[in-house]
């Protein structure tokens, strides 16, 4: 058995520097980045559909169109960013949207007229998205699981109610706002929702504290909750806030269509969390970008325009659509490891 | 020097990660059949090295020699066909698969390649477990369901099942009960008897007193003493190793204060089950206290819990003489408690988020009106707050992750001062920040104790406890066994009553 004692030797070195952080670029900066290379995909479709079809795409009635179609599940992925950005999901949005719209629509409802439809419709979203902040917030439910129950079962109440009809709108003055008349500058009012929806959504999210605390827990919902931030009840707003969009969303529905259908919003989920992901947003949580997912949704929506223009079949729509998102995340990773 | 040569031999290991050097040129000798055991303080370098040895690290520069073969242990794989096995603290065994199915995972016994052969699987786990003393373990339970003790066990006929010569044990008793530890012990006995060495690590002297052969101690990343008789080295011996400093920290001076007045914090019969006993404490105005033990001594769930991040069993929390609701972590920021966690990353910092945001996450509500955030102001105070704490790089919008260990403690730190926070609860506030960073650290907490906070501060380096608090208690097993003035105490005292349980003579 060998034993020796070594003397301590005199280090001063016991610690290797500690490189100083590197030069830095902005936060800003690297969002701007990211902004710019979705405006440059949105202005090469454009391209490519002024080429292919330079008549009838830049037509300004195609335009009113494609923006009309971007608001309704532009609508929804402002709510679904926050979501999240939350480091949360929400399944639930297509069948919310859905069940919002027909029961806006039952004949009952439509006694009330215009502001009992849309009173309806958002009280719906709302008791919806009330259901799934409680389930998960307060209930402990993963966010998957309680809000894929919610499609499931608002779905079928939406059936329920419909039977499988459509119930056509009768109330004067729905119908009127999806006429060309009432477009103030050649705006549709269906799309000036959807800008004022973005810039309150776009406010919340980057200028109060409501933002603050839903970043801070998709970033790190324990060390929200160490720093005194009510992560659950947050949780429940946040929910509720998905919920009050698929109202407001399900109300655009019912003027587009001027019906309500239970298969209303089908697949709203996948388009709304696709877009925001590609607009930039973090799956994971922590990091959102409203500004980003709208860029998403004008995105998706002229591919699917230029593709009916030319009258490419839906299969073939859905096949870029997949390719594009997952391009956009293998850009975004890129991006992310060289700043 | 022995004719034959040592069944592992590492000379010279060193392995630096960014910011620290956890190895510095480290020796070890392990003999065929003997029992060695490491000893170190928390961050001395014991995890690291017996990482490198299973293959998990890869050392910067060093030799190892096994048998007398110089060898490489690019894997765990490769160090695993040496006959290397180790069983860690965290064991890693898949909660969802059964005994049988863990002990053979990754040389599952197949027929034709690939067919799972069951019940061979089952038969020679059974063996392995009636060899191990715990024939009751059914094979075919899955893992989740057994007991700590049972799956340590299973770990260890998972190490058996392989041709194995030497086995790493790492604070292998901390989850047993006193006959299970007596069960290890046979089994180590028995393992040693067919010549198998063991690489024992714990913090329990008495342990490596029974069954240990040599001991090596490490500390600071170095073998302070290699080989050294496990059963014969005096206990004062031995700590002096584990504590002899050769990095000089600056404490602050200690102003002479009477803190006779009304306790700012006032923790009465606290406790939670399992993890510490009914405990008192007050901390006053200025003062500093501090709770010295090691880790599992349940240091930093008293902090949690004092600040409602886990639910008391029992006792009460008050501030200024009012008391806390229980469990509210929302509660305890209010009364004006503060914590800056051990795990700064995963429990305190948004790692994607600025400085500033980081600073004012806990003050949301001084900078906004009806929700509104007023930006500027919130930059103003949270810049005013870092540079109070010299906080660099001196930029408020840089990334929080791009800053050193030590000024993220500061950001932590300025975020309390920014919401006007009147104790803090310090978890570790060192770990992770280098030697240089450490003493300005220490000057901040002392300066912000001198202007009237209190601040309770936990860590398992003894001589920064004693260096910062003006009165101290010492944790064994989330028991109090001892409180004093600092200055009363002295590093092997402390050392002494947290592994003993009381002061050797």
């Amino acid at each position: 058995m060998t034993q020796h004692v070594s003397p301590p030797r005199d280090g001063t070195d016991k610690t290797a520097p500690v490189s100083e952080p590197p030069a830095w670029r902005g936060v800003l900066a690297r969002s701007d980045v990211r902004t710019l290379s979705l405006l440059g995909v949105l202005a090469a479709l454009i391209l490519i559909g002024g080429i292919t079809k330079p008549d009838e795409f830049l037509d300004t009635r195609n335009l009113q169109l494609v923006l009309t179609q971007a608001s309704v599940i532009g609508v929804v992925t402002v709510g679904m960013t926050f979501v999240i950005t939350s480091g949360g999901i929400d399944l639930s949005v297509g069948a919310i949207v859905a069940l919002a719209s027909v029961w806006a629509t039952t004949v009952a409802t439509q006694e009330y007229g215009f502001a009992g439809i849309l009173f309806t419709a958002v009280i719906v979203g709302v008791g919806c998205g009330l259901v799934n902040g409680l389930l998960i917030a307060y209930g402990g439910m993963v966010p998957f699981i309680a809000t894929l129950a919610m499609l499931a079962s608002a779905r079928g109440l939406a059936l329920q109610i419909t039977d499988g009809n459509t119930q056509i709108v009768t109330v004067e003055g729905i119908l009127d706002l999806g006429e060309r008349d009432s477009y103030v500058l050649g705006v549709p009012p269906l799309v000036m929702v959807f800008a004022v929806v973005t810039i309150i959504g776009w406010l919340i999210l980057n200028r109060t504290t409501f933002g603050r605390r839903t970043v801070a827990v998709g970033g790190n919902a324990e060390a929200a909750r160490l720093a005194g931030i009510d992560v659950r009840r947050q949780r429940l707003y946040l929910y509720l806030l998905s919920g009050l969009c698929c109202g407001i969303a399900a109300f655009l529905l019912i003027i587009l269509s001027g019906s309500g259908q239970n298969t209303n919003g089908n697949l709203y989920e996948l388009d709304a969390i696709a877009a925001a992901i590609i607009g930039g947003t973090l799956l994971s949580g922590g990091r959102g970008t409203i500004t980003g997912s709208v860029l998403g949704v004008l995105i998706f929506t002229t591919i699917t325009n230029i593709f009916a223009l030319n009258n490419l079949q839906s299969d073939v729509q859905q096949i870029a659509k997949g390719a594009i998102i997952v391009a956009a995340v293998l850009v975004q990773r890129r991006t992310a490891s060289t700043t | 020097m022995a004719p034959e040569p040592p069944l592992l031999s590492m000379s010279g290991i060193t392995k630096s990660f960014p910011g620290v050097r956890a190895l510095d040129g480290v020796d070890l000798d392990v003999q065929a059949g003997e029992v060695h055991c490491l000893l170190g303080q928390n961050g001395a370098g014991k995890s690291t090295l017996i990482k490198v040895l299973a293959g998990a690290h890869q050392p910067d520069t060093g030799t190892i020699h096994w048998r007398g073969e110089p060898v490489t242990l690019r894997s765990p794989i490769a160090a695993m066909r040496l006959g290397i096995a180790t069983i860690y603290q965290e064991l890693d065994l898949v909660e969802h698969l059964s005994v049988a199915e863990n002990v053979h995972l990754g040389h599952e016994p197949t027929a034709a390649g690939f067919v799972v052969r069951r019940r061979a699987a089952r038969e020679s786990t059974a063996a392995l477990l009636r060899r191990l003393g715990h024939p009751e373990i059914d094979p075919g339970r899955l893992v989740g369901k057994l007991s700590a003790a049972q799956q340590q066990i299973v770990s260890m006929a998972r190490a058996l099942s392989h041709d194995v010569r030497l086995i790493v044990m790492d604070e292998p008793s901390a989850a047993l009960d006193p006959d299970e530890v007596d069960n290890l012990f046979r089994i180590v006995g028995d393992l040693t008897s067919d010549e198998v060495a063991v690489v024992y690590i714990s913090h329990r002297l008495e342990e490596i007193r029974r069954i240990g052969d040599r001991v090596t101690v490490l500390k600071d990343g170095r073998a302070v003493a290699g080989g050294l008789p496990a059963k014969t080295t005096p206990t004062r011996e031995v700590v002096a190793l584990m504590t002899g400093r050769n990095v000089e920290y600056a404490f602050p001076d200690r102003p002479s204060r009477d803190v006779s007045g009304n306790p700012l914090l006032e923790v009465r019969g606290l406790s939670r089950e399992g993890e510490f006993e009914p405990l008192d404490l007050t901390v006053h105005p200025g003062e500093i206290v501090g709770l010295a033990g090691l880790v599992g001594s349940g240091r930093s769930e008293i902090l949690e819990t004092v600040y409602g991040a886990r639910r008391p069993g029992s006792g009460q929390v008050r501030v200024d003489g009012r008391l806390l609701k229980p469990g509210s972590v929302r509660a305890a920021v209010r009364a004006g408690l503060g914590l800056a966690p051990e795990e700064r990353k995963a429990q305190a910092l948004l790692m994607l988020e600025s400085v500033t945001r980081n600073v004012s996450v806990s003050s949301m509500s001084r900078f906004s009106r009806g929700g509104w955030m007023d930006r500027g102001a919130e930059l103003t105070a949270a810049r005013a707050a870092t540079r109070e704490l010299s906080l660099r790089p001196d930029n408020p919008s840089a990334p929080v992750r791009t800053l050193s260990g030590g000024n993220q403690q500061k950001a932590v730190l300025a975020r309390w001062l920014l919401r006007g926070c009147r104790v803090l609860l310090l978890d570790e506030p060192t770990r992770g920040v280098d030697v240089g960073a450490r003493a300005e650290l220490y000057a901040v907490i002392r300066r912000l104790a001198d202007e009237g906070l209190g601040v309770l501060l936990v860590s398992s380096e003894v001589p920064e406890v004693l260096g910062l608090a003006d009165r101290v208690l010492v944790l064994r097993e989330g028991r109090v066994v001892h409180e004093a003035p600092a200055r009363e105490l002295d590093e092997h005292r402390v050392l002494d009553l947290v592994m003993e349980g009381s002061p050797a003579s």
